[in-house]
């Protein structure tokens, strides 16, 4: 008997009031939860790159190798659990051959093609160029100064005016770049928001939500994994910095927590045909992952830890505890949010009269190893890159124990 | 004069490009003017479409039964081309809705049947929309619209990623668990191909289904919509069902 009839013959005893009889499989699971929350995170770190290439702000510059290479190595998993998630996996490519022009999910291949190929590798590459042409020549293990010297594409020229005009392009590729990141994120809101049977997806915030979402949970990503790397290797924390990036946190937190609650404003206040069940939908299934996770954990407990530094004097040991805490915290929200979308719009009926079921599955192709699976990998993926093009200088004049003054 | 003859120049260009913004925005418009657009089914023949009576149901679920047994449907009660739902609405004005099965094997009576002020059944199958959502958003065009009418599937092209029967207002469509491809009604096109009716049309003891050709006027189908007040699921969603209800109450969706 195949697990899938078993767990739906489970699920029909548990159904509330009346749905159509084939909405009792949630067609979309863990996996399409995971989707938007790693692309959100590839366009968080990256629009907290673009910050310091394109709006020249100098205080976040110790993140911004690690943000692009963080973005890299989400954008590098991102289409893994739609892939996974397919019943024809190895027809998942008929998406780049012959997509259908009207359909959001189609054009999905394309802007993450371009994202990655024009913009992400292109940065990266502009950027670290001077020092892989180095390390083309210094590396001492030999298969890895060969990976090197293929990575300078035959351009090996290093002088102040080639370096210029790397900046000039980096800078170049960023400004088209952050449009991008908006584009790609945004486009993931779309699929949602533009699938019109469904009233809990169907708003035209829901692009713009997802956006700002994404940016908080970059953002968060990136300062924790700043403040954990520095930690490891054993270096002080630039707290100039540390403090700028919590506060284009708390911003893109507010922002995003404000749009969600202008939309469930709106959504109440027309109280159109499907609010009812909306509001037993909060009430119910999702009164743990949306009100507590999403709302109280994930959005205003870190308003609140981000606020204060902002109000009262904290020292600097108890901002590193709040941004840390925060970010965690920030995290957890915004996958509740994911998940609050893509479970919680399948939970009620289309009828508008009941309520399917959802068991997450522990093993097999949807269930929550493999989602995990894909969160590791990306990690995995980061700690190759960070090994092969570490975004710090071994020294690093100026973090450097010995002049800690000015870190703090 | 100079001074003049170029202002005069450059007053004539800015008038010009004006003229043609305000007839570039002015062009739609004037489209938009001829809001009557003709119906494919003006157009080609045949066009398929199809009608539920309510009126005439009685839920005997053999429909149901004969779309599963012709398509290959699964058996088990979560995958369905078409199915049967009872509606009861009481006198306190509670609604409940069944389809138990599907409404396969029929329906048990209802209880407290004294409170109930009406009931009736209503048969569901895909709306066979003009304006499809689920061929919309399939991302490698694997669902489509032939040329009568019809939305299909291609099998063979589907890849499974259910953004389709997201789509779908009405829930017609399902994920096939062998196939692992989406699936829902065709109208039985293998068999309205060879001039016979779709497999539920067939055996309706009561002649609730109506299946035939819009575009021509002679129809049974088109005599049908024509003589009887009718109406469409969810016509707000702009899909333009071309399944059309006969006796449909406005607690149905």
């Amino acid at each position: 008997m195949d697990p899938m009839i078993e767990h739906l013959r489970d699920a029909l005893e548990k159904v509330v009031g009346f749905i159509y009889p084939n909405e009792l499989e949630l067609q979309w699971s863990i996996l399409i939860v995971m989707y938007p929350y790693v692309t959100g995170l590839v366009a968080g770190a990256f629009i907290l790159a673009s910050l310091e290439r394109v709006f020249n702000v100098e205080s976040v510059k110790p993140t911004y190798r690690l943000s692009l290479l963080s973005a890299l190595a989400f954008l590098i998993v991102a289409p893994l659990p739609l892939q996974l998630h397919l019943g024809h996996p190895f027809r998942g490519i008929e998406i780049f051959l012959t997509p259908n022009t009207s359909s959001a999910m189609a054009m999905f291949g394309f802007i993450y093609a371009w994202y990655l190929m024009a913009v992400i590798l292109m940065e990266i590459w502009l950027d670290y160029r001077a020092e892989i042409v180095g390390w083309s020549k210094t590396e001492p293990w030999a298969p890895k100064r060969m990976f090197y010297k293929v990575l300078t594409f035959g351009v090996t020229t290093v002088t102040p005016g080639s370096r210029r005009i790397d900046d000039v392009l980096g800078r170049a590729i960023t400004v088209i770049g952050l449009p991008s990141a908006v584009l790609l994120h945004g486009y993931v809101g779309f699929i949602f928001g533009s699938v019109k049977a469904n009233p809990w997806w169907s708003t035209p915030l829901m692009p713009v939500i997802f956006l700002f979402s994404a940016m908080a949970s970059g953002i968060a990503a990136v300062m924790l994994l700043y403040m954990f790397l520095t930690w490891m290797r054993n270096r002080p924390l630039d707290m100039r910095c540390l403090d700028t990036v919590a506060k284009f946190l708390l911003t893109a937190i507010i922002v995003a927590f404000t749009l969600e609650t202008l939309e469930t404003i709106q959504k109440a206040y027309e109280a159109e045909e499907h609010f009812d069940i909306l509001a037993l939908l909060v009430e119910g299934q999702l009164s743990f992952s949306l009100v507590f996770l999403q709302i109280f954990l994930g959005s205003i407990c870190p308003i609140i830890l981000l606020g204060l530094p902002q109000i009262f004097g904290v020292s600097d040991q108890g901002r590193k505890s709040l941004y840390a805490v925060s970010g965690v915290l920030a995290l957890i929200g915004i996958f509740a949010m994911r998940w609050n979308v893509v479970i919680g719009g399948q939970f009620f009926s289309k009828s508008l009269r009941g309520f399917t079921t959802y068991k997450l599955q522990f093993i097999g192709r949807e269930g929550l190893v493999a989602a995990i699976g894909v969160l590791v990998l990306a990690f995995a993926i980061l700690a190759v890159l960070i090994r092969l093009l570490p975004p710090w200088t071994k020294d690093e004049p100026g973090r450097a124990p010995a002049a800690g003054g000015r870190a703090s | 004069m100079r001074r003049l003859d170029r202002r005069r120049f450059l007053r004539t260009a800015l008038g010009a490009v004006v003229a043609y913004a305000a007839s570039c925005l002015a062009a739609p418009l004037a489209r938009a003017q001829r809001f009557f657009r003709a119906p494919p089914w003006k157009i080609r023949t045949p066009y398929w479409g199809f009608a539920v009576d309510i009126t005439k149901c009685i839920g005997c679920g053999k429909c149901v039964d004969a779309c599963k047994t012709e398509n290959d449907v699964p058996r088990e009660p979560f995958y369905f081309r078409t199915w049967v739902e009872r509606y009861a609405i009481r006198k306190s004005g509670e609604v409940t809705v069944d389809s138990p099965n599907g409404g396969l094997d029929g329906f048990e009576p209802m209880r407290d049947e004294d409170s109930i002020v009406k009931a009736f059944f209503v048969p569901k199958l895909c709306n066979l929309c003009e304006n499809s959502p689920c061929i919309q958003v399939c991302p490698v065009g694997a669902t489509f619209k032939t040329e009568d009418g019809v939305v299909l599937i291609d099998r063979k092209y589907c890849i499974g990623c259910r953004y389709c029967i997201q789509a779908c207002p009405y829930g017609t469509r399902y994920y096939h668990p062998t196939l692992k491809v989406a699936d829902k009604c065709s109208l039985c096109y293998h068999r309205i191909k060879r001039g016979l009716n779709p497999a539920c049309v067939e055996v309706c003891p009561t002649d609730a289904r109506i299946f035939g050709d819009l575009s021509d006027p002679r129809s049974p189908l088109s005599r049908f919509i024509a003589e009887n007040p009718v109406q469409v699921l969810k016509p707000a969603m702009g899909t333009q069902p071309k399944l059309a209800y006969k006796g449909l109450d406005r607690e149905v969706r």
